[in-house]
Formats: structure tokens, sequence, C-alpha cells
């Protein structure tokens, strides 16, 4: 445990390094919930409670969104491009011969990622939106916890779901195809582009119960006070349920992939 | 895009001439050296891109889903509301079709800069700086990826649906406007690529920086311009002149007014800003370039 806690703690450090990175990073964030947030005043106007909303709750979702983007990876940029290159390399020869286990390894080091996103590309776009809009703010203290815990399911699930696609460098070796439709999925599925109550039909059901709805659209509506009491509990057992059997299924495909899968190199 | 490549890039360093036939070949104007240098890496990346052509297919179709999810967002918005902004879907299909076809046509023939903080960062741009061509023809080449016209194709699918479905007065004016505000659009966005490199010589990984203008600008241009507030409106008319790429001219071809009292023949600026804007970009790029220096110790 030791050992993942110090990967973790080296993930956060590692991106708490480009300051310059981030800091251009939170402007890009912002201007994007400005735009973003223009577009839903204009729909609330025309439509109040839509999809169940008001218009601040609608704007906290912009800006909950925007903070969620880094720490959640939804536009990837986490550990997976350098996963795929390591597979294509053959490098991944030698980490599977650590006394380490490759998907906690990572997941540690990604965890550490989103922490340190979390707080430094999610604070200030949230503060941004918070002092420039009217946007709803949480109804009791409790809620903060309660949101941060399903941030985490949510990053989790985000990890399950970009190990999968790393690993498929094993079989493709150019994984650029696989990382760009995941975070295409991710982007639309996950409520980042519009929340997921507003699908019409079969669409928003479908899109309800897939694992990216867990990245944003759940951990907004517990900030929005959409579920409390066993509300609530059912919507991390949604999370973890998701994160518990994509990281199955990494561990899954991993064996398959390390059985069969030729080493590149000499 | 002539106007962004127009500008003499390059130290001064790059200019002597070596033997009899490389003084042919500086005896050419230097812009038509840069568009020939620029043709040439274009074609050797295309042929490399050839040589996978199921990997181009694939990735060509990618980039085109990928902004597909734009307007299907829209589309889902439409289905809740009738108008946004006072404006119906296929007049937002339309400022949509402009903004996405100049924005791809530019992130087609210079999306590569964006690559440019990085070679700075690790000193690749020597290598650059010693060719006997100017910099920003090679930095705009730069690993061509053709697949990025499936973002212009699907622009240009969204305008088709737009101009089919649109009940618009037709005069020659606004015919003649389609493929003016398209060309212009792009190489106003191409301005902001060139502006936004040179950016990057000062501020070398906040590349991040210049997404906000490009692919923010793209996005804020789908939109009608009544949903945003005005002093929003006044930055991208008067500061950075993105509202000359789908805003003023389609709102001509539309007959709508636009929120910031500015007379309709504003509208047929739109070359002369992109030229200027090209020419400032131009100017930025060159300060910019004079200030590199090399990493290392």
């Amino acid at each position: 445990m030791r050992l993942y806690a110090v990967v973790a703690a080296g993930g956060f450090r590692r991106y708490a390094t480009y300051r310059t990175a981030t800091a251009a990073g939170v402007f890009t964030n912002t201007v994007f919930g400005f735009i973003l947030a223009y577009t839903y005043i204009a729909l609330w106007d025309a439509r109040p409670q839509l999809g169940g909303y008001d218009m601040a709750q609608a704007l906290a979702y912009v800006w909950i969104g925007q903070g969620l983007l880094a720490a959640c990876a939804m536009m990837g940029g986490g550990f997976e491009d350098e996963l795929m290159e390591r597979i294509r390399t053959g490098d991944i020869a030698v980490d599977l011969y650590r006394p380490a286990d490759l998907q906690l390894w990572w997941l540690a080091g990604d965890l550490g990622r989103a922490a340190f996103q979390l707080i430094g590309r999610g604070v200030v776009p949230m503060l941004a939106g918070a002092l420039a809009f009217d946007i709803a703010l949480p109804g009791s203290a409790w809620i903060w916890p309660a949101f941060l815990l399903s941030v985490l399911l949510g990053v989790v699930v985000s990890f399950a779901v970009r190990y999968l696609v790393a690993l498929s460098a094993f079989w493709l070796l150019d994984g650029a195809g696989a990382t760009q439709m995941a975070w295409l999925l991710g982007l639309f599925f996950s409520g980042m582009l519009l929340p997921l109550p507003l699908f019409p039909g079969l669409l928003g059901e479908v899109a309800r119960m897939l694992p990216w709805s867990s990245l944003l659209q759940i951990p907004a509506d517990v900030y929005l006070g959409k579920h409390t009491g066993w509300g609530l509990v059912e919507a991390y057992a949604f999370q973890g349920g998701w994160a518990v059997a994509l990281l199955l299924a990494g561990r899954l495909l991993q064996s398959v992939a390390t059985r069969r899968v030729v080493v590149q190199g000499g | 895009m002539a106007e962004t490549v127009a500008v003499r890039p390059g130290p001064e360093g790059s200019r002597e001439p070596g033997g009899s036939a490389y003084f042919a070949y500086e005896e050419r104007p230097r812009v038509l050296e840069g568009l020939r240098a620029y043709g040439l890496i274009v074609g050797m990346w295309v042929r490399s891109t050839m040589a996978y052509r199921a990997s181009f297919v694939m990735t060509t179709f990618g980039n085109l889903a990928a902004t597909a999810f734009d307007f299907l967002t829209i589309v889902l918005m439409f289905t809740h509301v009738d108008a946004l902004g006072g404006y119906t879907l296929p007049e937002v299909a339309l400022l949509y079709g402009v903004s996405a076809t100049a924005f791809g046509l530019c992130d087609l023939l210079l999306g590569s800069m964006e690559r440019l903080g990085r070679r700075v960062r690790d000193g690749t741009l020597d290598t650059l700086l010693v060719r006997p061509v100017p910099v920003l023809a090679q930095v705009a080449a730069d690993r061509f990826a053709l697949r990025r016209i499936g973002r212009i194709l699907q622009g240009l699918a969204v305008l088709v649906y737009a101009l089919a479905t649109l009940d618009i007065a037709w005069t020659p004016l606004k015919v003649a406007m389609l493929p003016v505000m398209v060309i212009s659009g792009a190489a106003v966005f191409g301005a902001v690529f060139v502006a936004g490199a040179a950016f990057q010589f000062v501020a070398q990984d906040a590349s991040q920086v210049q997404s906000a203008f490009t692919y923010g600008g793209a996005t804020l241009l789908q939109y009608p311009p009544t949903i945003f507030a005005k002093d929003l409106v006044r930055g991208v008319t008067f500061v950075v002149p993105l509202a000359f790429v789908s805003w003023l001219p389609t709102l001509y071809v539309l007959d709508r007014d636009y929120p910031l009292d500015l007379p309709q023949w504003v509208a047929f600026l739109a070359p002369v800003v992109a030229v200027a804007v090209g020419a400032l970009a131009g100017l930025a790029w060159r300060a910019a370039l004079r200030t590199y220096r090399s990493t290392g110790s």
C-alpha cells in the first residue's frame, strides 16, 4: 500500500511541476465555461426548468463540468498515451517484471494526477464561474464531501475505461484512433456537451446507463442535491459498480494480452 | 491563406546563397518560395499518409465524427426549443457551417503550428532555422495531417443542409458572400494560429491558451451573437475580430441585425480584416522568431 501511496504522490507532484501549463489550462477552461454558460442561459431562458434544473443549477452544471474536465481526463491527457507508448516500444515487458501490480500502479499515478488537477484546474474555473454568474451552491455543508466522493468514483471509472483503451495497443500498436474514439464518446456521454436529462427518449435512457455518466452527470447531480438519502447510495452503487466491472475487465484483458502477445523488440 | 505566408520570416542567416542551382531558387520572391516549399513538404506528408490508407480513412472518419458531436449537441438543444437567441435551427446551422468549414480549412493548412511550443521546448526548431526555406512555411507544413479534411467535410455537410432548408432572398451579392466569408474566415483563423504560434515562443508551456482562441472561437461562432454578453461580442468584433469569420457575413446573408449597431456594409470588410490581421500576425511572428534562443546550456 505504501508503494502505491508513493506512486500517487509522484503523480501529483509530476503534474504540479508544470505551472504555466496549468495556468494556460485554467484560462482555456474558463473561456469555454463562459461560451457554454451563455448558450445554457439562452436555452434556459426559452425553457425554464428544462431537464429539472433551474437557471442557477444549469450554470452550476457548466462550471462543474469545466472544473472536472481535467480531473476526470475527459479529453484524454492522462496516463494512457504513456502506457500505450510503453506497450508499443516493448518497455511493458520490464513493467510486468516489477514487483507491483500493473493496473494498481497506473491507477495510483492517475489518482495523484486527478487530485492535482481537481485543485489546480478545477478550483479557479469554479470560482470564476461563481463570480461571473449566479450559480447554485450546495444547500448544506455535507454535500461537499458527498460530491468529492462521487468525483473520486468518477475518476476511477474514467481510469478503468482509459486502461482498457490503452491495452488495445497490444493488438493495434497505434492506439491513436482508439484514444480519439474513447474521448469523443466520453465527452458526449458524460454530459459535458449537454446534461444527460436533456437527451431525448432512448438515447437519454442509454446515455444515463453508460459508465461515462459517472464522470460528470452523477457528481454534478450530487452537488446539486438531486441525490439524497437512498438515492445517494444508489448513485454511489452505480458508479462503484461500473468502476469494479471495468477494472475487472481491465485485468481480464491484461491477462489475455500478456499471455498471447509477443513483446515488440529484439 | 496567402497573406499569412506572405510575410518573410526566417533569420537573416538562412539567406546565404549556396551553389548556382541554389541561386536560381533564391531569385524567386520569398512569398512564392515559401508557398513552393510548403507545397513540397505537404506533398511529402500526404504521400507518407497514403502509405497507410486504411488508417487514413479511419482517422479522417474519426475527425468527421469528432466535430459531428458538436452539431448533434445543437440539434439536441433544438429538440427542446424552437429558437435559440431568436435563431432557428437552419439559421444556427448556417452559422455553424460557415464557422466549421472556415476553421476546418485553416486547421488543415496551419493546424500543425500548435506543435511549435514543443519544438521550442526541445530545441528541434534549430533544424528548421538552418534550412533555406521560410520557417513559417516549414512550421505550417510540419506533420501535415490530411485527415483534418474530415472536419471540413462535416462543416460543408451542415452548410449544405442549412442552405437547402433556409428560405433566403438571394441576391448576387449574397451569393458572392458565401465563398468570400469561408475563405476570409479561414484567413482570420489563420492569423490567430500564426499569432498563437508567435506567442508560444514567449510562453512555451502555455500552448493551451491558443486553444481558447482557436477552438474556443470556432465554438463561439457556432452560436448566434444574440445570446452572448455585449462585451464579449465587442471583444470578438474589435479586439480579436473573429466576428468577421461568420457572424457579420452570415447575418448579412440572413438579413439579420448585428447586436452591435454596425451598418450592414461592414460585412464586406471581412477580406480586408483578414488581410489586416494576417499582416499583424506576420509581424508578431517575425518579432517572436527573432527572440528565439535555442535550449541548452
